[in-house]
C-alpha cells in the first residue's frame, strides 16, 4: 500500500453564524507522511481535519488535493478516507467482526474475501476472540483497536484521526502510541493525527502542526518544535519553558543575576529569550556568570526540578540530576550552553 | 419501621387505586362476559361467530395498516423536521401536532369534509370525471382518519429520538463509503428501532380501540369498538360486550406484546 500526497491549499472555514474557525491555511503532506495537527481546544485541528475527510467545505478558494486530483467537492463517502473518532464511533448494532467488514461490504467485496481480510485486520491489531462480541462488551482499548481496524479495512488514501487516544487512561495511552506508531509505519498510508497531547505528537508526528486560533504557529518535525520553537505561543505549548524577558548585550543575555553568553552574531537590543529547563546547568557559585538562589526543590523521581529566583526578572526553572544534593536557600551558579538559549520574538503569538 | 414496611406503605395508595378501579371491574367485566345464555361460550362466540370475527379482523388490519403507514410518513417527516432549519419549520411542526388536541369525532368530521357527499374530493372527481367518488363512510376513510390523529404522536416521539442520534456513526459510515440510503438502512433506522417499536405499539393501541372517528364515519363498517357499543346501548346485549372487550383487549395486549419482545431484541441489539 502506497500512500498519497496529500495538499491543502488556502483552506479557511467559516461557520454559517460567521464564526471564522480556521484562518486559509496550506500544507504540503509528502505520501506514507504522519503528521500530527497540534493544539489547544478550539484552535481549529479538528475543523482542518473535517474538511480534509471532506465531512465540511472550506471556504470559497480552498482546495484538497489528493495525489494531484482535486476532491474539494467530493463527498466523504466517495474520498476514500480512513477515519477514527474520538468516541470510536462503533456502530452498536453490528458486532466486532461486522464493524471491521462494514466498509469492504459498502464496496460489495464477496464475502470469502471479506472474512480473509477482517481476520488479517484482527491479527494485525491483536484483536483475536473478539471476532463476535458486541461493541458495548469491549474496553476502551479494544473499542479503539476495532475503530483502527474498521478504518484501514477499506485501505484508505488518508487516515484521519480525531484524538483517538484522549478517552483511554495514561498507562494504557501509552502502549497504544507505541502500537499506533508501529502499525502506522507497517501499512505506510499518509496519516493525519489531531490531538492536544504534546507528547502524543512528539512520539506519532514525522512533522508537527502546531496550531493556535484557527491558524499554523509553526510547522515541523518533533525536534524543531522543541529546539527551535519560532515563537512564545509554541515554545511554551510544547514542553516546559522559560520564558526570560531580557536585552542581548556584546554578545551576551544580560539578566539582573549577571548575564549568560550567547551564539555568535547574536544583534543587541531587548529580546524574549526561551531556556528549557534541562538546558540548565547548576554549578558552584564562585567563577558562574549567572547567580541566583534555590527557592524551592520537588523531587519528581527520574530528576529534581528546582525554582531558582533572583537570576532573572522571575524564577527559572531548573531540571537538576536526580542525584544531586540541592535545597532550598542555596547560593548556585546557573550555566546554558549558548546554543540552548533561544531568541523569540517580541510578540507573545 | 422498617425499610420494607415504609415502602409498602408508599405502595399502599397504588394498591388501593389498581384494585378499585383496574382489578375489580375487570374481574367483573370477565364474569359478565360469561353470565349470559351462551355462559363462557360468549367469548368462544368473538371467533366462532363471523360477524364478530369479521369485525375483529378488520379493526385489527385496520390498525396494522394505521400503524405501518403512520410509521412511514411518521419517520420520513420527523428526520427530516429535526435535520433541517428552515422559516416555517416551527409553524409546520405545530400544524403537524395540533391534530393531538382534537377528539375523534372532530377527525371523522374533517375526513367527510374531505371525501364525504358534499367532501372535496367528491366535488373534484365529478368535475373531472363526472363520477362523485366518496369514501369516507367505508375503511379507507376511517383509515385516513386514524393516520391523521396517529401520527402527531408518532412524529413527536421520533423527533426526539432523532435529535439523540450520535452523528459520529453516520460520519463513520459515510466515511467507510455509506451513501445517504445505506446510512439509513444500516445506521440510523437501527438506532430509531425502540422508538418505532415504542411509538409504533401507542399508534396500534390506539387505532384497535378508537371510538369517536369510528362513530361519526364507519357506517358501511363495522370496528370491534363500535361493535361494542352497539351490543351494549342498541342490543342490551351486555354479556355480548363484556367478552367483546376483554377479545379487544387480550387480543390487542398480545400483539403488543409481540412487538415489544421483538423490539426488545432489536433494541438490545443497537445498543
Amino acid at each position: 500500500m502506497t500512500g498519497v500526497a496529500l495538499r491543502i491549499e488556502t483552506c479557511g472555514k467559516t461557520f454559517a453564524d460567521a464564526t471564522r474557525a480556521l484562518e486559509p491555511v496550506t500544507l504540503t503532506i509528502a505520501p506514507g507522511e504522519t503528521v500530527v495537527l497540534l493544539g489547544p481546544s478550539g484552535c481549529g485541528k479538528t475543523t482542518l481535519l473535517r474538511i480534509i475527510a471532506g465531512l465540511e467545505t472550506p471556504d470559497r478558494g480552498g482546495r484538497i488535493v489528493f495525489n494531484d486530483k482535486d476532491v474539494t467537492h467530493v463527498p466523504i463517502e466517495r474520498r476514500n478516507v480512513g477515519m477514527v473518532f474520538q468516541s470510536y464511533a462503533l456502530f452498536p448494532n453490528m458486532n466486532v467482526a461486522e464493524n471491521i467488514g462494514y466498509g469492504l461490504k459498502i464496496r460489495s467485496v464477496n464475502a470469502s474475501e471479506r472474512k480473509k481480510r477482517i481476520a488479517e485486520l484482527i491479527a494485525l491489531t491483536g484483536i483475536e476472540g473478539l471476532e463476535h462480541r458486541r461493541v458495548d462488551q469491549l474496553s476502551g482499548g479494544q473499542r479503539q483497536r476495532v475503530a483502527l481496524a474498521r478504518a484501514v479495512a477499506v485501505q484508505p488514501s488518508v487516515l484521519l484521526l480525531d484524538e483517538p487516544l484522549t478517552a483511554l487512561d495514561a498507562a494504557l495511552r501509552e502502549k497504544l502510541r507505541g502500537e499506533l506508531d508501529r502499525l502506522l509505519r507497517a501499512l505506510g498510508i499518509t496519516t493525519i493525527y489531531v490531538t492536544h497531547d504534546q507528547s502524543e505528537a512528539m512520539a506519532l508526528g514525522d512533522r508537527i502542526v502546531v496550531m493556535r486560533k484557527g491558524a499554523i504557529a509553526q510547522v515541523g518535525t518533533p525536534r524543531d518544535i522543541y529546539f527551535a520553537p519560532e515563537n512564545r505561543f509554541v515554545a511554551e505549548f510544547v514542553g516546559a519553558a522559560n520564558i526570560i524577558e531580557a536585552v542581548c548585550e556584546g554578545g551576551a543575555l544580560v539578566l539582573p543575576g549577571g548575564a549568560l553568553p550567547l551564539a555568535n552574531g547574536t544583534l543587541d537590543g531587548p529580546a524574549f529569550a526561551m531556556i528549557r529547563p534541562e538546558a540548565i546547568k547548576l554549578v558552584a557559585a564562585g567563577g558562574a556568570r549567572l547567580h541566583g538562589r534555590v527557592d524551592s526543590v520537588s523531587f519528581v523521581g527520574d530528576r529534581q526540578r528546582a525554582s531558582v529566583g533572583g537570576a532573572a526578572g522571575k524564577p527559572i526553572l531548573v531540571d537538576v540530576p536526580n542525584t544531586m544534593a540541592v535545597s532550598v536557600g542555596d547560593k548556585i551558579g546557573l550555566s546554558v550552553e549558548p546554543g540552548a538559549i533561544r531568541l523569540l520574538p517580541g510578540d507573545p503569538t | 419501621m422498617t425499610k420494607r414496611a415504609f415502602v409498602q406503605l408508599c405502595l399502599l395508595p397504588l394498591a388501593v387505586v389498581v384494585t378499585a378501579f383496574f382489578v375489580i371491574p375487570m374481574a367483573r367485566l370477565v364474569l359478565i362476559g360469561a353470565s349470559g345464555s351462551q355462559g363462557i361460550g360468549a367469548y368462544a362466540a368473538i371467533l366462532l361467530e363471523p360477524r364478530y370475527r369479521e369485525t375483529l379482523l378488520n379493526t385489527i388490519i385496520l390498525a396494522a395498516a394505521t400503524t405501518v403507514a403512520t410509521l412511514l410518513v411518521a419517520t420520513i417527516s420527523g428526520l427530516f423536521l429535526q435535520r433541517h432549519r428552515f422559516p416555517s419549520r416551527a409553524l409546520l411542526v405545530a400544524m403537524l401536532t395540533l391534530p393531538l388536541a382534537f377528539p375523534g369525532v372532530v377527525v371523522g368530521f374533517l375526513i367527510i369534509l374531505l371525501a364525504g357527499r358534499q367532501g372535496l374530493i367528491g366535488e373534484i372527481t365529478s368535475a373531472l370525471f363526472g363520477t362523485k367518488e366518496v369514501f369516507a363512510y367505508s375503511i379507507e376513510g376511517l383509515f385516513l382518519g386514524y393516520l391523521y390523529f396517529s401520527i402527531p404522536r408518532v412524529i413527536l416521539t421520533i423527533m426526539a429520538a432523532a435529535e439523540k442520534l450520535d452523528m459520529s456513526l453516520e460520519e463513520a459510515a459515510r466515511a467507510l463509503g455509506a451513501g445517504p440510503w445505506a446510512v439509513h438502512r444500516d445506521i440510523i433506522l437501527p438506532a430509531l428501532m425502540p422508538a418505532l417499536i415504542a411509538s409504533g405499539a401507542i399508534a396500534f393501541a390506539t387505532a384497535m380501540g378508537a371510538f369517536g372517528t369510528a362513530f361519526t364515519l364507519a357506517t358501511d363498517i363495522d370496528v370491534l369498538p363500535m361493535l361494542i357499543y352497539t351490543e351494549f346501548t342498541l342490543s342490551a346485549n351486555v354479556a355480548t360486550a363484556a367478552a367483546l372487550s376483554i377479545g379487544l383487549g387480550l387480543v390487542t395486549w398480545a400483539i403488543l406484546a409481540l412487538a415489544r419482545s421483538y423490539g426488545g431484541n432489536a433494541a438490545a441489539a443497537s445498543g
